[in-house]
């Protein structure tokens, strides 16, 4: 049997029929639910292996990005979806996706009891911007969903992608735990299979504090996240959040650059491969 | 309870840097820090708990609560003024609704019902420190920037003012609710005091109070109108009906608004159906009657749906033209496709924000409302503005500063787009003076739907009798009434505000989503959009269809009481659809309707009783004929002279004349004089400089502001090349995930031309959107276009002496829309057309250049075959495709000329730009063929600044150098270097074609004007030959290029 996914929608989501595109590509079987279905009946939840929250602007953003979504669904279904985490679940979140994951407190959730521990708010720019970005993936990170890709070019819209932390302790520790899962990088320039080096994060001369502290510079860095950070994932390695849309490089053609240099063909399809045949395994 | 919401003081506010590097940048105010504020006043009688009000609404990583009144003010120390920003009552505010649902949603179950009287205001307090004390000047510079007083409110004070006072004595935003606005008249109608309504009769009335009745009621109705209204109001068969419902023959405000919305320049496009006698080149626009006069009956049918109907029998993928909310043609087997462009320019000359984000919101809805209702996949925006940098003296008095529209649009814009989900893909960015009278804001929205769905042709809508009328969405209030009356006048002092509203795209995004599912589910039969002119348009225009309906306004969800009958009727309420559903699919349709969380109400029901009668609390107020309300407009009679080409000189002579009494710079025109054979200035200045220029220079800042790529569907993107920033002649979607099949959206438009000779202006547009789909990898024979004219008074008048001249600039750009669409078999699927484009000053016009935008999409067979614009690889052959001819009048570079004061010289025959249509569509197949066979590597469109700006943007794209010899350009007279650099000769590319490739190419290209210019260097050089000099004519870095053309504009 094909591993189900539920793909959240409405109040403004918008980039759902991509996603289900994707986990259609990598092998699964999706299905698009409107938030107020899972309410009404939370107990279709079971049913499902992987839970994808897509992009979007959910309620507009207009009390934060994500902010009213995440509230709704942690009242009505916290209970449900700590359930479907224990079973050993998958989760994603994209974007606007990765900012409910966020205000949920899943992410990272270092305290276990689903406190907000990270944010994502106003681009430095101030702006929304769509522009592609080159990410190098921690490939020493547990994360499932990463796995086997070294580096991949991605392209982000928002206007509130600009990652920080409560404080330094949490970002340490996000470090320290290594569940940072991509940074934005200037250059493709390693080995693959390289680690990323965090040290330069370390150094002395930088002032280091939970919201800026950045080393690749604009617009590679496209929003000023602390230490570069485009994504990270839980301590189980099973949810991850993730800023850019690996939903918008499913085939070559969606690449700016295809007409003219050979295409990396690890795509983003290769992510939703990465879940889906996890779950098939498990 | 009021709650403010800030940063911590550690986690900088991306908002506020923006904020100060604008004043800096804009009008060198110096901050040295600014906070932001988000106030919410909830207000009502089941108010949230604090810790719900927490939750709901802060961040607690990055944020602070409070909740007092100005609580945030206080605690944050140091700062010098304070400004709180707010909508005005009546406003719709979309953060204010999103909280009030927000605290609806989360007490839901908690509760027993929803919301309750909860009424939620939202301000933004901006706390400034500046460098130095601020001035009165600077202060009014800041509120300027941070509010439109149309809509807003913005109130500061100084902190020690503040410190002063208690907090309670500072006044507190609060707008949302909205008292009834009592305004209820006696009147002779029966039964008013249950149904407020006013009543006319007009067959006791003379001219002048039927005049004065049009004017007073901003009915936007000539008297010839209100004549055939009164006639109507005559009838004594009519009157015997009427008052078996209760009705005498007066006419009620229901019916009069209901006539005039219908009849409104904006609904029936009288100017366009109008009979008019043209003549040309008769002296002095006296009332000659000349015996060539030429009767045209519509330009609409003659020249628009004529051409169309002509290329139907070779058009087979036409499916719906003309008669729906969009064009529908066939995209494959399975899908339609279909496009529409609307124009919101009035809104937005008032309220740049607003007025472009229901203009995109807007036509969203259009795309909904075809057929059965389609899916919005693209969209496309083409803006034009007064030239950012225009001095603020010359600015008149009461208009907005061009920054401040093209700032405002485009948030819209962005807004609009992006929170719809709906990637902006295409468009463009135009500056001239004479966009100072109004800004133009075409929005465009594509969409797609598959061709059958549940058994039936999708595009065709089903509205019988019987069937029930449904209004689907937001809520009516008194938002944009008179909308549809209001756009066919110009703007004046005493122009409504009620025209302004906010579009929400959340409201809408949750409408559209349940409508697919509900058509899905085949829930409804029929579909249409609220837009200009609300319920009264779209209900009256689906009645066409059963024959009746009859409306019940009570039935009418409001946003708050206090409306009269005919503003339910009129009112333009956005985010609304109006359906048909068959009685037995109510219960579903409505249940779906409540757990999507949309609100959708029955509000009449359609008949085949050829009329249109309208309820208000059970009694008859409105009570029309569906013939008299469609047909009974008589048709409009006007005049069109053409002076030709000598003659507009001087009427151009004219309109500077005008302009430079505001104090505008001087328009550019055109002298013979004998004394004007200056020394053309450095080759290289004029490039950079052209490259400068804010219509040909870079938009990448505010393009990547929109989501083009949402959906997944993105192939050839806004900008492409090595690092991603060179222009795109055009988008390319692959609109379905498992077809390689591409569908490409281009545009054309050139308004300088038109200074000259509309017809050219038509051509040339017309050709220009073809030619970037063909530059595409576009098949020339399969596509559509839409025509959108935006145009100056064009009726004669007292007030308006150039009448008949720019009617017959419409009908010259008419003519050559025919022409070139004829040649080309371009079928026009849609279209729209904006008449009174132009601010009243002082009893003076301000007048738009007559604008033609031509909208186009087309098929690419293969998405793999497609082709981009940048330089590909070194060595590369770079070759000019079509024929090069001095095509400089209305350039660029003419213009650039006379800017710096320089004149035409005398005999050197400039020409205005022409397509050679035969020829040109011989050149298009063929590059077409070749590039399904892979041929080409890069392909550029030449259009604004011709043919060495295109080389440097595609070489820019590439990252490389290029070297080429003007002397392989063969054209029919002697061209000298400027000539040739710059003519903006129509139908020509620059392509790169790979060495071993060029040999088949230039066999394919048989027949055609196909010159090798040169090669693509590694080395960043750019270097132009002529005539065996040896030194380069032109020599310059990419550097060069890239510093110039990406000047912020």
């Amino acid at each position: 049997m094909k591993v189900s996914t539920c793909i959240v929608t409405g109040y403004g989501i918008n980039a759902d029929l991509e996603l289900e595109e994707a986990f259609r590509r990598a092998g699964s079987d999706p299905s698009r639910i409107h938030i107020n279905d899972l309410i009404e009946n939370p107990g279709q939840l079971e049913g499902f292996q992987i839970m994808a929250f897509p992009g979007g602007f959910s309620f507009g953003d207009h009390l934060g990005s994500g902010k009213v979504f995440a509230t709704i669904f942690k009242k009505n279904l916290k209970e449900r979806l700590e359930i479907f985490i224990e079973r050993g679940k998958l989760i994603i979140g994209i974007c606007n996706g990765f900012q409910v994951l966020v205000k949920m407190g899943i992410l990272p959730n270092l305290s276990g009891r689903w406190n907000q521990e990270v944010s994502l708010i106003h681009n430095l720019s101030g702006i929304f911007e769509d522009r592609w970005v080159k990410l190098r993936i921690n490939n020493t990170s547990r994360c499932i969903w990463t796995r086997g890709i070294d580096e991949i070019e991605l392209p982000v819209r928002h206007g509130e992608g600009r990652f920080v932390t409560r404080s330094t302790e949490v970002l340490n520790e996000l470090e320290r735990k290594n569940l940072v899962t991509m940074r934005y990088t200037e250059k493709f320039d390693t080995v693959p299979g390289q680690a990323y080096d965090r040290s330069i994060h370390d150094s002395s001369e930088r002032k280091v504090n939970a919201e800026n502290t950045w080393n690749v510079p604009y617009p590679f860095n496209p929003n000023g996240s602390v230490n570069d950070i485009a994504s990270i994932c839980d301590e189980t390695g099973r949810i991850i959040g993730i800023m850019p849309h690996p939903e918008a490089f499913l085939f070559r053609e969606n690449h700016p650059r295809w007409m003219r240099e050979k295409v990396n063909p690890e795509n983003g399809l290769k992510i939703f491969e990465n879940g889906v045949n996890y779950m098939s395994e498990s | 309870m009021r709650i403010e919401i800030f940063n911590k003081k550690n986690y900088q506010d991306g908002r506020a840097l923006k904020l100060i590097a604008s004043l800096r940048k804009h009008h060198g105010i110096l901050l040295r820090s600014i906070r932001i504020i988000d106030a919410y006043l909830i207000e009502g009688e089941t108010q949230p708990g604090p810790s719900a009000v927490r939750e709901i609404f802060c961040d607690p990583v990055t944020q602070e609560i409070l909740i007092d009144d100005f609580a945030a003010s206080r605690k944050i120390k140091g700062w010098d003024y304070m400004i709180e920003v707010s909508y005005k009552r009546g406003v719709t505010d979309p953060v204010a609704l999103t909280a009030r649902d927000a605290i609806s949603l989360y007490e839901r179950d908690e509760s027993d019902g929803k919301g309750k009287e909860i009424e939620v205001s939202f301000s933004t307090i901006y706390l400034l420190y500046p460098k130095s004390p601020l001035g009165r000047d600077a202060i009014e510079r800041i509120l300027k920037d941070l509010h439109n007083p149309l809509i807003q409110e913005a109130r500061i004070t100084e902190h020690g003012e503040f410190a002063r006072e208690k907090s309670a004595d500072v006044k507190i935003a609060r707008h949302q609710s909205h008292p009834p606005i009592a305004r209820m008249k006696s009147s002779g109608a029966p039964g008013w005091e249950k149904a407020p309504v006013e009543s006319f009769d007009l067959p006791s009335m003379t001219d002048s109070d039927l005049e004065k009745l049009s004017k007073d009621r901003l009915l936007a109705l000539s008297l010839e109108e209100m004549r055939a209204v009164k006639n109507q109001y005559e009838r004594a068969d009519f009157i015997r009906r009427r008052e078996k419902r209760g009705l005498t023959r007066a006419i009620t405000d229901v019916e009069l608004e209901m006539i005039a919305q219908t009849w409104s320049e904006h609904c029936k496009h009288k100017i366009f159906n109008a009979t008019i006698q043209y003549s040309e080149g008769v002296e002095g626009g006296e009332d000659r009657e000349d015996a060539e006069a030429e009767v045209i009956n519509s330009l609409f049918e003659t020249y628009i749906k004529r051409t169309t109907e002509r290329l139907k029998g070779k058009k087979g993928y036409l499916k719906s033209v003309f008669d729906d909310n969009s064009g529908v043609i066939q995209f494959d087997e399975d899908h339609l496709v279909c496009f529409k462009v609307e124009t919101h320019n009035s809104p937005s000359a008032l309220d740049p924000y607003g007025g472009a984000i229901t203009g995109i919101v807007g036509v969203n809805r259009d795309i909904m409302g075809t057929g059965k209702g389609a899916r919005p996949i693209f969209n496309t925006n083409v803006l034009c503005f007064a030239y950012p940098d225009t001095p603020e003296r010359d600015v008149p008095e009461r208009l907005l500063h061009p920054r401040r529209v093209m700032d405002g649009v485009h948030s819209g814009i962005v807004d609009g787009g992006n929170q719809s989900g709906i990637p902006v893909v295409a468009g463009a960015f135009l500056f001239d003076e004479s966009f100072m009278g109004k800004p133009l804001v075409f929005c465009g929205t594509g969409g797609i739907l598959p061709a059958k769905i549940m058994g039936e042709d999708s595009w065709v809508k089903h509205i019988d009798p019987g069937d029930l009328a449904v209004m689907v969405g937001g809520r009516i209030g008194k938002d944009g009434i008179h909308g549809a009356t209001f756009s066919s006048l110009s703007l004046s002092e005493s122009s409504p505000t009620s025209a302004v509203q906010i579009g929400d795209p959340i409201t809408q995004k949750k409408m559209l989503d349940f409508l697919l599912e509900a058509r899905d589910r085949g829930l409804y039969k029929g579909i249409t959009d609220n837009g200009a002119g609300g319920l009264s348009s779209s209900l009256g225009e689906m009645a066409r269809q059963s024959g009746g309906v009859t409306i019940d306004l009570s039935a009418c969800p409001l946003k708050y009481p206090g409306l009269l009958p005919w503003e339910i009727l009129l009112s333009e309420s956005q985010e609304r659809m109006s359906l048909s559903v068959a009685p037995d699919k109510i219960d579903s349709f409505l249940e779906l309707a409540s757990r999507r969380d949309v609100e959708a109400t029955v509000v009449g029901k359609f008949t085949n009783s050829g009329v249109v009668e309208v309820l208000y609390a059970g009694i008859v107020v409105g009570y029309l004929d569906l013939e008299f309300l469609h047909n009974g407009l008589p048709v409009m009679k006007l005049k069109a002279n053409w002076p030709g080409s000598r003659r507009v000189l001087e009427q151009l002579d004219r309109v500077q004349h005008n302009l430079t009494k505001f104090g505008l710079e001087q328009l550019d025109r055109v002298q013979s004089g004998r004394e004007a054979s200056l020394m053309r200035p450095e080759i290289k200045d004029t490039l950079l400089s052209l490259l400068q220029e804010p219509n040909i220079a870079s938009k990448e800042r505010l393009v990547r502001q929109y989501d083009h790529e949402v959906q997944g569907y993105s192939v050839i993107k806004p900008f492409t090349g090595a690092l991603e920033d060179a222009p795109s002649d055009g988008a390319l979607l692959k609109p379905l995930y498992d077809s390689e099949k591409g569908l490409t959206v281009t545009h054309g438009i050139c308004p300088w031309y038109g200074e000259y000779d509309t017809y050219n202006m038509a051509m040339c547009a017309v050709d220009e959107a073809l030619r970037a789909h063909v530059a595409m990898g576009g098949n020339p024979e399969e596509v559509a276009a839409l025509d959108n004219f935006c145009w100056p008074d064009p009726v004669l008048s007292e007030d308006n002496p150039e009448g008949d001249f720019k009617l017959a600039q419409l009908v010259r750009a008419c003519k050559g829309l025919e022409k070139a669409c004829i040649d080309y078999e371009i079928p026009l699927i849609s279209g729209k057309d904006s008449m009174k484009n132009e601010t009243e000053i002082e009893g003076k016009k301000l007048s738009v250049k007559p604008t033609l935008l031509i909208s186009l999409m087309g098929i690419i067979p293969d998405i793999g075959r497609s082709v981009s614009t940048d330089f590909k690889k070194p060595g590369d052959y770079i070759l000019l495709l079509g024929d090069t001819d001095v095509h400089l009048l209305g350039s660029f570079y003419h213009r650039f000329l006379l800017k710096r004061g320089y004149k035409a010289e005398k005999g050197n025959n400039w020409k205005l730009p022409l397509p050679d249509t035969g020829r040109a569509k011989k050149l298009y197949t063929k590059l077409f063929r070749a590039m399904e066979h892979g041929l080409v590597s890069s392909c550029h469109d030449i259009s604004d600044g011709g043919l060495a700006v295109a080389i440097c943007e595609s070489a820019l794209g590439g990252r490389v150098g290029a070297e080429v010899f003007l002397d392989a350009i063969v054209a029919s007279r002697d061209l000298q270097s400027d000539e040739i650099l710059f003519s903006e000769s129509p139908s020509r590319f620059i392509a790169t074609i790979s060495p071993e490739k060029l040999k088949d190419f230039l066999g394919q290209m048989r027949g055609t004007r196909t010159a090798v210019l040169g090669r693509v260097r590694e080395d960043k050089i750019l270097r132009f030959n002529f005539k065996e000099k040896e030194e380069p004519i032109l020599e310059l870095e990419l550097s060069e290029v890239e510093r110039n053309w990406k000047r912020e504009i």
